[in-house]
């Protein structure tokens, strides 16, 4: 996409106004047709009478060489991990294996209807219990629901579950306790499960604030919900005591597995003693973000939970075949079908792939290779928990703003100069002026310290030539844009007024 | 190791780096006790080569419909997807991608998406589309939770013959408390007149889908006047690609319309991933949940496209949020823009045309055995259900061992005859269902 900026504007000509694909064509061109009924017919009014449409739907009317060459326009325009260095926090961008690409597309998968008999689903019944017992294996919380569509939804399936539980021993309860430094799903999760939210502030060191914790819990707490490794990056010596005073109350302790990646194989969620985790495939275990999904978010509970699970499951019987059944006490279906099947094919994949040995040197290459940058950068940003870091760590640009008047706002546009996708920014809250980074086990130490010289090279920007680097970035295919302006005024679709 | 670029030396050279004499000293903050001490109880790690051989194996332990004769749709069909959907949406610059938070370096999946909206809003013939839901029947809840929002009101009556699937994820949702659910008896249609004395004061919505799971177009005209006379909302559940020949739900009254976007362009993958569509009118668009594409201008004045309206969004809002929906299913709604684009308005018409046709056709033909009968006679589109006269497991069981996927059986009451669920998309042919007809008559 863009070249390495070396620090000057380069002098990238606009790209001018854009076609829309509705633009494209004409009314004469047309792709792909289905063959005529060949059965007797006497048109759709007939078959239809009052439901048949009049007007025809506004859609494209383009030949399938303007499509390729519009999409191939478009991807030019776009980012991805291919693309180059991606150290978006607590999104785990790591590399997406091919194979698992290749896999998702074998017809045997690809092909099944999720209403075919089961004697002719055996294959992939088999792959959703190898992926579930390795998760369960991973997490140390055995049993195991693929349904969830995405991390969010993992986190409100898991809280239905919460509470049933609760509802089966008679009170439901009322609150979620939250941690300051949460990721915003996790509190939008727990209204849609009908709780209130109460937060719990972090102490000095960016841990949870155990006293302000143990004060909040009462028979009316439903759940702790925290993510471990936290967003700033920092796993919780007290964890051990903090589930154990959840557990006091009789509430339930979840963690947010957004950035498992760190402990794969190192500790386990189960271990630390909490009851329910969700995963997130699309970060951990390399299934492509698709620019926004689909992601898939399994959830792992202990024994007891079990049965409230969403389902179908599928489960192996005695006689070693495969079947789908639901759990005794299930919340239900939290959507259509058995989950996101063909994200479930990747993520198995990489399972196999990389084995018991590999996922424990994600992990430990994962955290090595963000503290390398941590220690890199900290002279030159601040760095308000300066300890050891697993995953990610977040530097501030408060000096840079109070110093010189640049935003990290600015820090990241002028970071899409050099060629790079910023951190995540303005995240985790508590933070002034943040900088989330996450380098995942998959780049470089070349890759590593270009980034870092890149930083650098942008703080100094910032004290010497600052307006250049508040009006970045030079090089993208737009520049800045008026967000302000594009909310105020929405336009959320194509009319046929507004082309050029 | 695989994936893993850093070398020993580098590794010992980023560990000097960081002033730890080893990688266990990383995780010094992990208290022992939650130190796990052993290795994972999972396989060693195959080599590539070991690995497609055991995926292989793994799908060939499959029997795909796509490689029988099948007519079961239910919320999932196997309509044909053109070429150059998969070649668009394989671009490692959309798949490898985020959520377009940086919108200098996504102008390529924030333009696809904002014409993937177009699109939708030209299908349903409403006002805006959302960059997309988990699948249907997820968009289905969301919806009743945005009308329950709009109105102030927390109860939805939901008609009895939706998709049982999308019924059931309503009930769950619905156990938090945040709306009751009232459904009324599966009926094969119903009436507007049936719906008048059951909608009150309380009613945020009417849900309804149509077709529904039987295949029956409902009278949306007339439930959109029982709904709005209480003040309620209407919210439709389509079909995207019956969509192409019959009246948008948007030029008949409803409020929100919602889908299961699979048959545009995503395989059928078990059953996932699809996507649900999400569409409303524009003055309800602040209550409306997930991200919307808008269209801008950058400091040069250029063309540009960005997430807007965020501040309905988790990420900003938290509980206050329109929902929790963070990942959606963009990819999949990308994948649908390329198909529409394919397939254009007259590619749509021909697809649902043939799909219809060759439906009635079947079922003309299958009555005709005599061993089948007609339990009612109501509109339809692409899929429609029948009385077997006979053991009906058998007679799936006996098809599909000669290759064909005779729809789906419906579970009924006791003592009510077993009903047969029948889809017919354009990828099955004339000689295909004579075959099966010819099939089902020698039984």
């Amino acid at each position: 996409m863009t070249s390495r900026a070396n620090g000057v504007p380069s002098s990238v000509p606009s790209t001018g106004p854009r076609a829309s694909i509705f633009d494209l064509g004409s009314p004469e061109s047309r792709c792909v047709l289905a063959p005529d009924p060949d059965v007797p017919f006497d048109g759709l009014e007939s078959l239809l009478g009052s439901a048949a449409r009049i007007i025809p739907p506004t859609l494209p009317h383009v030949t399938e060489l303007e499509i390729m060459r519009h999409y191939a326009h478009l991807a030019e325009m776009n980012f991805g991990v291919d693309s180059g260095f991606y150290p978006l926090g607590s999104c785990t961008m790591k590399y997406n294996p091919r194979i698992n690409e290749d896999a998702c597309r074998l017809e045997g998968f690809a092909g099944l209807h999720p209403y075919q008999p089961v004697h002719s689903v055996q294959g992939a019944l088999a792959l959703m219990v190898g992926l579930q017992e390795a998760l369960g294996e991973i997490s140390g919380l055995p049993a195991v629901s693929l349904q969830p569509a995405a991390g969010a939804h993992g986190e409100l399936s898991a809280l239905m579950c919460f509470r049933a539980a609760h509802t089966a021993s008679g009170n439901p309860r009322s609150k979620v306790l939250i941690p300051d430094t949460a990721h915003g799903t996790n509190p939008a999760s727990v209204a849609m499960c009908g709780y209130q939210t109460v937060t719990i502030p972090s102490n000095a060191d960016g841990h949870v604030d155990l006293e302000a914790l143990k004060a909040a819990l009462d028979t009316d707490v439903a759940a702790f919900m925290l993510t471990n490794p936290n967003t700033l990056g920092l796993f919780d010596p007290q964890i051990l005591e903090i589930t154990a005073a959840v557990h006091e109350v009789g509430a339930f302790a979840y963690c947010d597995g957004a950035n498992l990646n760190a402990i794969l194989g190192i500790t386990r969620p189960g271990d630390m003693g909490f009851d329910a985790l969700h995963i997130n495939l699309h970060k951990t275990f390399s299934t492509p973000h698709g620019g926004g999904g689909p992601g898939s978010g399994p959830i792992c509970v202990t024994e007891p939970l079990a049965q409230f699970l969403p389902g179908p499951l599928p489960s192996r019987t005695e006689e070693g075949w495969y079947t789908l059944t639901t759990p005794q006490a299930s919340i239900g279906r939290v959507r259509s079908f058995y989950g996101n099947f063909g994200v479930l094919v990747r993520a198995y994949a990489y399972v196999r792939a990389l084995g018991s040995e590999g996922l424990k040197e994600v992990a430990e290459q994962a955290v090595l290779s963000a503290n390398y940058l941590r220690v890199r950068l900290r002279d030159t940003f601040d760095l308000p928990y300066d300890t050891m870091c697993m995953h990610e760590f977040v530097l501030s640009g408060a000096r840079q703003k109070s110093d010189y008047g640049v935003r990290t706002l600015d820090i990241a546009k002028r970071l899409l100069d050099y060629g790079y996708h910023p951190p995540t920014i303005y995240f985790p809250l508590l933070v002034e002026e943040a900088l989330m980074i996450e380098p995942t086990e998959t780049e470089s130490l070349a890759e590593l310290d270009a980034f870092a010289d890149a930083l650098i090279a942008i703080a100094q920007e910032a004290a010497e030539t600052p307006d250049l680097v508040r009006s970045a970035p030079f090089s993208t295919p737009v520049r800045r844009i008026d967000e302000a302006a594009a909310a105020r005024n929405p336009d959320l679709r194509w009319k046929p007024s507004i082309t050029e | 190791m695989r994936f893993i670029p850093a070398t020993c030396e580098q590794r010992d050279e980023m560990l000097r780096a960081v002033g730890c004499e080893s990688v266990d000293e990383l995780f010094a903050d992990v208290p022992g006790p939650a130190l796990l001490n052993k290795e994972l109880d999972i396989p060693h790690g195959f080599t590539e080569m070991e690995l497609a051989a055991h995926l292989r194996s793994l799908a060939e332990a499959n029997i795909p419909a796509s490689r029988l004769v099948s007519f079961v749709g239910a919320g999932c069909y196997d309509h044909y997807i053109p070429s150059v959907v998969d070649h668009v949406i394989s671009r490692p610059e959309f798949f490898t991608a985020y959520t377009p938070y940086q919108p200098e370096v996504s102008q390529g999946t924030l333009q696809a998406i904002y014409e993937y909206q177009s699109m939708i809003c030209a299908l349903t013939g409403m006002d805006v589309a959302n960059a997309s839901m988990y699948d249907g029947a997820t968009a289905f809840v969301e919806a009743a939770l945005m009308a329950c929002r709009v109105t102030k009101r927390n109860k939805v009556l939901v008609l009895g013959m939706v998709n049982p699937e999308w019924l059931d994820v309503l009930g769950t949702y619905s156990d938090s408390g945040l709306f009751e659910i009232e459904a009324t008896e599966a009926d094969a249609a119903t009436s507007a007149e049936q719906l008048r004395t059951l909608v009150g004061p309380d009613t945020a919505a009417i849900l309804m889908t149509s077709p529904n799971f039987v295949g029956v177009l409902e009278d949306i005209t007339g439930l959109a006047e029982v709904a709005h006379g209480a003040g309620a909302l209407l919210v439709v559940g389509s079909n995207p690609i019956l969509l192409g020949v019959i009246e948008p739900p948007g030029a008949l009254g409803a409020d929100i319309v919602v889908g299961e976007g699979q048959p545009l362009g995503s395989p059928m993958s078990f059953g996932g991933p699809g996507f649900g569509f999400f569409a409303c009118r524009d003055k309800h668009v602040r209550q409306m949940p997930g991200r919307l594409v808008g269209r801008g201008v950058d400091v040069d004045g250029d063309t540009a496209y960005v997430l807007t309206l965020s501040t309905r969004e988790q990420h900003i809002r938290r509980e206050k949020a329109t929902s929790n929906i963070c990942s959606n299913h963009a990819l999949n709604a990308m994948a649908a823009g390329v198909y529409l684009a394919a397939v254009g308005s007259e590619g749509l018409r021909s697809i649902a045309t043939t799909s219809i046709a060759r439906a009635h056709y079947l079922r003309d033909e299958l009555i005709k055995t005599g061993k089948f009968t007609a339990p009612w006679e109501l509109p339809f589109g692409n899929e429609f259900a029948l009385v077997y006269d006979g053991d009906t497991a058998q007679m799936y069981d006996t098809m599909f061992d000669k290759g064909y996927i005779a729809g789906i059986v419906l579970e009924t009451e006791e003592g009510e005859p077993d009903l047969v669920l029948f889809a017919v998309t354009e990828q099955r042919t004339r000689a295909q269902i004579d075959a099966f007809v010819r099939e089902v008559q020698s039984l």
